[in-house]
């Protein structure tokens, strides 16, 4: 037996990326996740607009984080605000009350605006509120479209990086690299297939959740559509990148889960941004999945069009050409490394 | 018409992989490139078909090569038929042709019951087999096949060799590398590799005939120029002297391609 243990220090020792993984990582988990896993909002991004909207942001408690005043502005301006997600809340004067309007999609945000307006309005006349978008403050109507993008993530990080390297332990990369394909060929053929499924993915889970869990549809599907290609292309990016620095399948499992734990945790998806540490809060800001999901939710549930999401669009624009640009760069040079010169 | 390496140097880091090689090969040639674990082979394949570049020395190939890697090249998860498919869609080959191409193939190779078969489910020979025959099928100029014997029983190779030898009666240059120094007695021409350098190079016959010494056969070993035969030992006398109970013998190529080695050794 002792022989056996013996062994098996000896292989867990000569696979350094498992063991730097077994005994870093818990640590870095800890501490991102033990910073990032708080459903205490401190801090709701909040306009105020109409008469006197100077004078009242003030009064205001300060969770309310008053980024916008608006005393011409009304109603009107208040919802086009929470569409574009720009405020959370929006407090509208008229005449002599007040209607606080609650982003709905942003659920633990809107429980504690719910809670906090209640408290005011037992000791502000006319102080009324309305959650817009999620009324019911619906979960599954705030986390179905985030999890169509874990599920993409799944399939395009996960999926794709094991297929490359598959292809490498089986020597059929060699192969392909022989025939008179372009890299971008081998590239394109290699991800297509995953692009299709996880497009369907979407499909089929966006349409279980509006049909099964009554996740509202508000939006148009162009730019939902859009946002999922986008996001498809950084996620199968990844999925290349990581095959390119794997040696094996099991390998590429692990930096793929290394990849996905992050983003299920630091993107917003299941813990509000607002209310994680500023140490670890950036990490979200980097990470392709916030974006899909400010961009899913946008569209689904607050109705947000094309112009109220340029931002987030932008940003996994440029994500997804920064990953799949080095993606494809690398995986060309593993293809063809010696191909520059023409044969003769 | 020939291709091959001239000179040719690949160095990985710190170590070379191979040192000044050159390799011809001839259209209608089997050049043979023969040599153990770590001697090689496999980078000059790589070399040849363009995989690993090269530090020094100049590569020829035809724009058309056919390549077999060392693990045979075949999708698992593809059947014969549709492994096949693939490389003919890849050469953009006219697909009637193809057609009748990959039947008269899997006819040769012996595959056709095999056709809907997965890579995957097939035995070692036959695998090898499909990885040839999935190299052969774009008609290349040139044929580079890495270790394609490796592993096979007696009758496996024979039939692959066969085949190989058809792939060159065809008018192609073939280069196959092998562990199994019988199987160069087949080559128009040996290229015997030892970490990377020439051991002995030229066709068999000049190879046998270059052999420094002389060869005798055995009853007793002869210290570390000996090495066993069957139930006797050859001795490698480099002086060409007879050693003690010693029988001169017409070394093979086996015997030449170990007296080069021990030569090498002991000029170490």
């Amino acid at each position: 037996m002792l022989a056996m243990i013996l062994k098996e220090f000896r292989q867990v020792g000569r696979d350094r990326r498992t063991l730097a993984m077994l005994i870093v990582m818990p640590v870095v988990l800890l501490l991102v996740f033990g910073y990032a896993a708080s459903f205490d909002v401190t801090e709701i991004p909040t306009m105020v607009v109409g008469d006197g909207a100077a004078t009242r942001a003030d009064l205001l408690p300060p969770v309310f984080a008053v980024e916008t005043v608006a005393v011409e502005a009304g109603r009107e301006a208040a919802e086009a605000a929470l569409v574009a997600g720009e405020a959370h809340v929006a407090f509208v004067i008229d005449g002599g009350g007040a209607t606080a309007l609650i982003d709905g999609s942003e659920l633990f945000m809107a429980r504690t605006a719910v809670q906090v307006v209640t408290a005011m309005s037992a000791q502000v006349p006319g102080l009324t509120q309305e959650v817009l978008f999620n009324p019911e403050l619906d979960t599954s109507a705030v986390l179905v479209p985030g999890l169509a993008g874990l599920i993409i993530v799944f399939v395009g990080t996960l999926v794709t990086s094991m297929s490359v390297v598959r292809e490498r332990e089986a020597g059929t990369l060699e192969q392909l690299a022989v025939m008179p394909f372009k890299p971008k060929d081998v590239f394109i053929g290699k991800i297509a297939p995953y692009f299709l499924i996880a497009a369907i993915d979407i499909v089929i889970i966006l349409v279980i959740g509006t049909v099964v869990f009554d996740v509202p549809f508000n939006g148009s599907v162009l730019p939902l559509a859009l946002g999922a290609v986008l996001f498809l292309f950084v996620a199968l990016g990844i999925g290349v990148l990581i095959s390119s620095v794997s040696e094996n399948q099991a390998q590429a499992i692990q930096l793929a889960i290394m990849t996905l734990l992050p983003q299920i945790i630091l993107s917003g998806i299941i813990f509000p941004l607002t209310s994680m540490a500023a140490g670890v809060r950036w990490i979200g800001y980097i990470l392709p999945l916030t974006y899909f999901n400010l961009v899913a939710k946008g569209v689904m549930v607050r109705g947000a069009s094309f112009g109220d999401l340029l931002i987030p669009m932008g940003l996994l624009g440029g994500l997804g050409a920064v990953i799949f640009g080095a993606a494809v760069v690398r995986f060309a040079r593993q293809l063809r490394p010696a191909r520059s010169g023409a044969p003769t | 018409m020939s291709w091959g390496l001239e000179s040719v140097s690949v160095v990985f880091g710190d170590t070379i992989a191979l040192e000044e090689v050159s390799l011809q090969a001839r259209a209608g040639d089997i050049a043979v490139v023969v040599g153990g674990d770590g001697a090689g082979k496999t980078t000059l394949c790589r070399a040849l078909v363009g995989l690993d570049e090269v530090a020094s020395g100049a590569v020829s190939r035809p724009p058309r090569t056919g390549f077999q890697p060392e693990t045979s090249g075949v999708w698992g998860d593809l059947t014969v038929a549709e492994n096949l498919q693939f490389v003919a869609g890849a050469y953009d080959i006219d697909p009637g042709r193809a057609g009748r191409r990959i039947t008269e193939l899997l006819e040769v190779t012996q595959l056709v019951d095999a056709r809907d078969r997965l890579g995957r489910e097939l035995s070692g020979g036959m695998r090898q087999k499909l990885g040839v025959t999935m190299a052969v099928l774009s008609d290349p100029d040139l044929l580079v096949l890495d270790e394609p014997t490796t592993g096979l029983d007696p009758v496996s190779r024979v039939e692959l060799w066969s085949f190989i030898a058809l792939a060159a009666r065809e008018g192609r240059a073939v280069v196959v590398t092998t562990a199994y120094v019988d199987e160069a007695a087949r080559a128009s021409t040996v290229l015997a590799l030892d970490e990377g350098s020439v051991l002995a190079e030229g066709t068999v016959a000049a190879v046998v005939e270059a052999m420094p010494g002389r060869v005798y056969q055995s009853l007793v070993a002869g210290g570390v120029n000996s090495w066993r035969r069957g139930e006797s030992w050859r001795v490698w006398s480099p002086d060409g002297s007879v050693p003690l109970g010693g029988i001169a013998t017409v070394p093979d190529l086996s015997d030449v391609v170990t007296v080069a080695a021990l030569a090498r050794e002991a000029t170490r």
